[in-house]
């Protein structure tokens, strides 16, 4: 019962936001007014507000600030033990350090280290809470140019729109869920920690940190990366239930806030609405089944109890558990309040699947809308040709420029996965696994199917600290943000381009009920097709024993 | 004139459905297999991503099965060659039907002598623009040009198959002339201007046999599409082997099967998964699809130059239609006695019948006709009246008419006749006024100085077009009338014809303009035209359909020819460029759906061994891991056979709004491709289980 009700009003919580903050981020964005503040960056940056920029220079924008700030994060967490507040850690090595910057810069957030143990306070706040908030605004930033490509002629200045979406959304709405989360009892101090004495006479080093904050951004910019190790499981990061339906609330406002952005910038509400709609059965078709798989699993242990509970906190129980699970691997968060590894073999293929679906729905800031709308494309040109004219997208010919770039975006992360999973095998590096036989694949396959879609939650039950998975895992998240990320500006210049067709009663209607359950479907087939095999062998073969 | 505007119009048969396909004859099956065979050429079939991979594979598979043969793996071998075998017949029947229609066109071609104008003889292929050529009665017309001088009755049925004859003239819209074509009367002097070897009939040969067709943009976007699900499909098999190997190496007591031993998936095993996931029945019917709907309009008699006008008629949004021929038939015709000054409607029907017995106009036959229709008047012979004098219409008494006895009948233009009778009246104007208005032509009656009434001329719209407009609007596609005719008489036509828009006193620049503007709004526009100064306006169209009757420049300049020059054939071009269209995203839908059912059957097959828990999957609880893969192979390669006619044909189009068709189309393909392979793979496992050592 009490499951029922965290899950619906989720639900009404969202559907009461779309409008009002999707109105909201679309004002900030299309403004034309500077504000004084921005102003200042722009003149230090030496920007140009006004102008326009080609798909090329918004692209190499991106692609410049991104190498800069990986290039700063590694320097920073290689030298990070002689820096203040490093609180006696020591230096990162090189593979580790290589990896968390990657992880970062491209949202993934990906922790191939302990973060009480490993990170002083200044690298959290300075280094990773930083990439944490412009990782996010660079995925939305590209999103809105992307949806320009299909609105206008231009597709608008990336310092424009990434010093906006920062400083207008990201950092208001975080100052205020920190000071929330502190009040149900986050820890947000700059302490080193303090020792106790426990009652049963042992020593616990209790540790303390800027939590708070760092846990606003981490679900607000769907970037996952915790404070410490365990996590959103670890009281001092979620401490209550309502904290957890907080956390999941800021991991899925924006995500699912930005279809509202889509509708308003087209000049058509209701094509946001068919986007969100995808969002919605998918997102809600995923959490019931892994919440039934988890409830109902099946397994010797959770048949006996009549649950699941391995590797879930008891404050939150099932479905708290498998909401967040759903949501944070739906969107591209990977923050966890449970152990994935420990849930039921269906039950853990849910997170996998969801996160193979290329984080569409809701998907991460900016790059879920953005990924939902090539496959959207995709569907248009198969739909297009079935109602006779060549397929357009809000009155944008899908031609061959646009398909083979719509084509390279759909192949990069499952090529990344299935050959990172391969390769794993091949060179016998899967024998870090903790399992074997189909669950060890599953560990295997779940770690590059995390870092390709840029997700970073762990299924666990692995060690990834060699210098062989970090370097590898690197590449895929690397590989698996950015040319994606270039693919789509380039496609929303190719429409950008193009002058718009007007609509008759010949063109394919991109709004109504058919076509939303059309995307669904290839969404979900074309997922299906490329990673059963693989599957079959994991989660499927284990939960079919 | 020509004889041919007579021909009974095919849109006048009400059919919905326009577009029908040619049928398949079963023996072109067998007829092309031996093209099918010539076309297994890497060298060619690389155009082909999806087959070239299925042949690398069949070659992987026969190596295999030479060096550890099997039953099994001989009998998936076989059936991968004839999965590219089919895809090439589809090909090869699409183009063989291409080939005959290009040898009838040869022979008329063959052996034509060109007589000069100054006396000399030279072989018809060394013609050279501007050249000049005489043909007579039973000649051969050596090459394209326009008739200089002369006039003659020609017979076209090598090219349009319509044996009535034309008559060709020098001047005019009428002029042009097509090599290949026989001079059946008369003498005519013709301008070659044509190239040595571009003659029409030269482009027909290299049209219909698809020599140098090139894919159209459509056609590259789904090759770039089917290109990266073959790439999809390639890497999640390739990349299964290793976690194979691993799954298999951990359930080492498992026993070997027919797909998988210690060194993972049999090669066997793989090659069939990836033919079986990548889309082969688009990939196999894609080309075959594309000649078929170019030799769907062949048989139509429309010519296309490129494949993609086909597309292009498919996206048209604005239908730019002529007035007279298209909308209206060719002529007014009456419709209405209106007697003034207490004159009888009879007695007014019986003055205009005299007073057009002579009148061979289609107008002044029309008069007889409603006369005898209305009133029963039959017609009276012209020479059995011997004491009547006909008077012709000209040009400055604008009236014709009959003296009989005493009696001086007239008819003519209102202003004309009135004059002539020297009186008038309010009622009269009031008449002829409401009748200009609602977009007819008053004929005025008058015997002696008194005036009997009005007759209603009016352009009478073809049967049918309303509901044709209708179901264009439907489809998305507005309908401009153009019409030389005032706007006023333009605005009632077209508003009894139910047409969207008018051009009302259109000259060619107005057409060109009207174009542009469509086309400055994003929209496709298609036209049909004849005369040379239509042609800036074809060029300008995005399909631009050329009369065959009309100027060469007329022909140069569209895009299409309809050989039997008929205006109303724009709409069958629409319908079949998005036939063609539909026709490819049912069947890739199709093949992608099918995917579904192969993995129930090939899946289990592959794994079950290792984890007996996979065989739940089986749900078609299919014999044998080894029929269960041979049964999909199977399938695979049957489907692309039975859709060969599908192919040919193109899918049922009938016209309607985006969402209706794509439902339909949908359920059809998209459904269909989820449980017809289910069903075929079963019925073909209960077949091949009895085949010993599967």
């Amino acid at each position: 019962m009490a499951g029922w009700l965290f899950v619906i009003s989720l639900v009404v919580a969202l559907v009461a936001a779309y409008r009002p903050f999707g109105d909201y981020l679309y004002r900030a964005i299309t403004s034309t007014r500077n504000l004084r503040g921005e102003k200042l960056i722009y003149r230090l940056v030496g920007v140009d507000a006004n102008a326009e920029q080609t798909w090329g220079v918004y692209a190499r924008s991106v692609l410049a600030f991104s190498a800069v700030s990986i290039l700063f994060l590694y320097l920073f967490l290689r030298v990070q033990n002689k820096l203040w507040l490093a609180l006696g850690v020591p230096q990162m090595n090189t593979h580790v350090s290589w990896n968390t910057a990657v992880s970062f810069v491209t949202n993934t957030n990906w922790q191939a280290y302990a973060g009480e143990s490993a990170l002083g306070h200044l690298v959290q706040m300075a280094g990773l809470a930083v990439q944490n908030f412009v990782s996010a605004g660079v995925g939305i930033a590209v999103a809105v140019a992307f949806i320009r490509g299909f609105a206008s002629k231009g597709l608008g200045n990336f310092w424009v729109d990434l010093t906006r979406i920062t400083l207008r959304v990201l950092l208001p709405i975080c100052v205020v869920a920190t000071l929330v989360f502190m009040v149900a009892g986050a820890v947000q101090n700059l302490s080193g920690g303090t020792d106790v004495t426990t009652l049963t006479g042992a020593t616990q080093h209790i540790t303390g940190g800027p939590v708070a904050s760092q846990e606003a951004i981490k679900e607000l910019g769907t970037n996952g990366g915790g404070f410490y190790n365990v996590n959103s499981a670890h009281p001092f990061e979620n401490p209550t239930t309502w904290t957890n339906w907080l956390q999941i609330f800021l991991i899925l406002l924006i995500p699912f806030s930005l279809p509202r952005v889509f509708g308003r910038m087209v000049g058509q509400n209701r094509q946001g609405y068919a986007i969100v709609a995808v969002m919605a059965v998918l997102a809600i078709a995923s959490v019931a089944l892994t919440i039934g798989f988890e409830l109902h699993g099946g397994g010797t242990v959770p048949q006996a109890v009549g649950s699941a509970m391995e590797g879930k906190e008891v404050r939150f129980g099932i479905p708290d558990s498998a909401t967040f699970a759903a949501a944070t691997t739906l969107t591209s968060t990977g923050a966890v309040n449970s152990f994935h590894d420990s849930y039921t073999p269906f039950g853990g293929m849910m997170p996998i699947v969801n996160m193979m679906l290329g984080e569409v729905a809701p998907g991460g800031v900016g790059s879920g809308l953005y990924g939902l709308l090539i496959l959207a494309t995709i569907t248009v040109f198969v739909a297009g040709l079935m109602v006779g004219r060549t397929p357009e997208y809000l009155g944008k010919k899908i031609g061959a420029r646009e398909m083979k770039l719509a084509s390279l975006y759909f192949l990069v992360t499952p090529a990344l996965v299935l050959i990172g999973a391969a390769a794993a095998f091949a060179t016998g590096n899967n024998s870090t696994a903790l399992n074997t036989g189909p669950h060890g694949l599953s560990e295997v396959l779940y770690a590059f199917t995390s870092a390709a879609n840029n997700n970073g939650s762990a299924f666990g039950g692995i060690t990834v600290n060699t210098p062989w998975w970090d370097t590898a895992l690197g590449l895929a998240m690397l590989l698996g943000r950015f040319l994606p990320l270039v693919l789509v500006l380039a496609l929303a210049g190719s429409l950008a381009r193009q002058k718009p067709n007007p609509e008759s009663e010949g063109t394919l209607p991109t709004h109504q009920p058919l076509f939303v359950g059309m995307v669904v479907g290839v969404t979900v087939v074309l997922v299906a097709l490329t990673f059963l095999p693989a599957l079959a062998l994991g989660p499927i073969a284990e939960g079919l024993s | 004139m020509t004889l041919l505007a007579e021909k009974p119009n095919p849109t006048a048969k009400s059919n919905p459905s326009a577009v029908r396909g040619g049928l398949l004859d079963p023996h072109q099956l067998w007829r092309s297999l031996p093209d099918a065979v010539r076309k297994l050429d890497p060298r060619t079939l690389w155009r082909n991503p999806v087959m070239f991979i299925v042949e690398v594979g069949a070659v992987f598979t026969t190596v295999l099965s030479i060096t550890d043969p099997s039953t099994l793996s001989w009998t998936i071998t076989v059936w991968l060659w004839l999965t590219v075998v089919f895809a090439n017949l589809a090909e090869a029947v699409a183009e063989g039907r291409g080939k005959a229609q290009a040898a009838t066109l040869r022979a008329a071609k063959q052996d034509t002598m060109a007589r000069l104008r100054d006396g000399g003889l030279i072989p018809a292929a060394e013609l050279k623009q501007g050249d000049i050529v005489v043909a007579e009665a039973g000649d051969i017309i050596p090459g394209d040009g326009d008739v200089i001088d002369g006039i003659a009755s020609v017979d076209e049925s090598a090219i349009t198959g319509e044996s009535a004859p034309v008559i060709r003239e020098s001047g005019g819209d009428r002029s042009a002339v097509t090599g290949g074509t026989r001079v059946l009367s008369d003498r005519i002097v013709i301008r070659i201007t044509q190239k040595p070897g571009e003659s029409f009939v030269d482009r027909m040969i290299a049209l219909v046999e698809g020599a140098n067709r090139q894919k159209t943009p459509n056609e590259i976007a789904l090759n770039i599409l089917l290109a990266a699900l073959t790439i999809i499909f390639l890497l999640s098999v390739v990349t299964l082997q290793p976690l194979a190997i691993f799954s298999k190496a951990w359930q080492a007591a498992a026993p070997d099967t027919q797909a998988i031993n210690a060194h993972g998936v049999t090669g066997i095993v793989l090659v069939s998964l990836i033919v079986c996931l990548i889309p082969t029945t688009i990939g196999a019917l894609l080309s075959a699809i594309g000649i078929a709907g170019m030799d769907r309009l062949v048989q139509r008699n429309v010519l296309a130059m490129s494949g993609r006008a086909v597309e292009a008629a498919g996206d048209v949004n604005t239908l730019l239609l002529d007035k007279t021929g298209t909308i209206t038939l060719g002529n007014r015709q009456a419709a209405e006695f209106v007697p003034v000054n207490g004159v009888s409607e009879r007695e007014l029907a019986d003055a205009a019948q005299l007073s057009s017995l002579a009148d061979e106009t289609p107008e002044g036959r029309s008069i007889v006709v409603l006369a005898k229709n209305e009133f029963g008047l039959r017609e009276r012979e012209p020479g059995l009246m011997s004491d009547a004098t006909f008077v012709p219409f000209t040009a400055q008494t604008r009236m014709s008419g009959v003296d009989i006895g005493g009696r001086q009948i007239r008819k003519g233009a209102a202003a004309a006749v009135l004059k002539w009778a020297r009186s008038g009246s309010d009622e009269v104007a009031e008449i002829v006024d409401r009748i200009s208005a609602s977009g007819g032509t008053p004929l005025v009656v008058a015997e002696n100085d008194r005036v009997l009434g009005v007759i209603h001329l009016k352009d009478v719209v073809k049967e049918g077009m309303r509901a044709r407009f209708d179901e264009m609007r439907r489809m998305g596609i507005r309908t401009v009338m153009i019409t030389g005719d005032n706007p006023r008489t333009a605005k009632a036509i077209a508003d009894e014809a139910g047409v969207d828009d008018f051009l009302a006193e259109a000259t060619p620049e107005d057409k060109l303009a009207y174009i542009r503007k469509e086309q400055e709004g994003g929209r496709l526009v298609a036209m049909t035209g004849d005369g040379t100064n239509d042609a800036p306006a074809l060029a300008q169209a995005d399909v631009g359909v050329a009369m065959n009757t009309g100027t060469s420049a007329a022909k140069e300049a569209g895009n299409m020819v309809d050989l039997d020059s008929d205006p109303t054939k724009l709409i069958e071009i629409v319908e079949i460029g998005k036939q063609l269209l539909i026709t490819r995203g049912a069947l890739t839908t199709f093949s992608i759906t099918n995917d579904i059912a192969k993995y129930f059957a090939i899946i289990p097959a592959m794994f079950a061994g290792v984890y007996p828990g996979l065989d739940t999957l089986n749900v078609m609880r299919l014999h044998s891991p080894g029929s269960a893969i041979l049964s999909a192979v199977i399938f695979n390669a049957l489907v692309i056979v039975a859709l060969i006619p599908l192919a040919l044909r193109g899918v049922r189009y009938t016209p309607a709004g985006a969402s209706a068709l794509l439902r339909r189309n949908l359920w059809i393909y998209g459904l269909g491709g989820v449980i017809a392979p289910f069903l075929g793979i079963k019925l073909i496992d209960l077949l091949v289980q009895f085949i010993p050592g599967i």
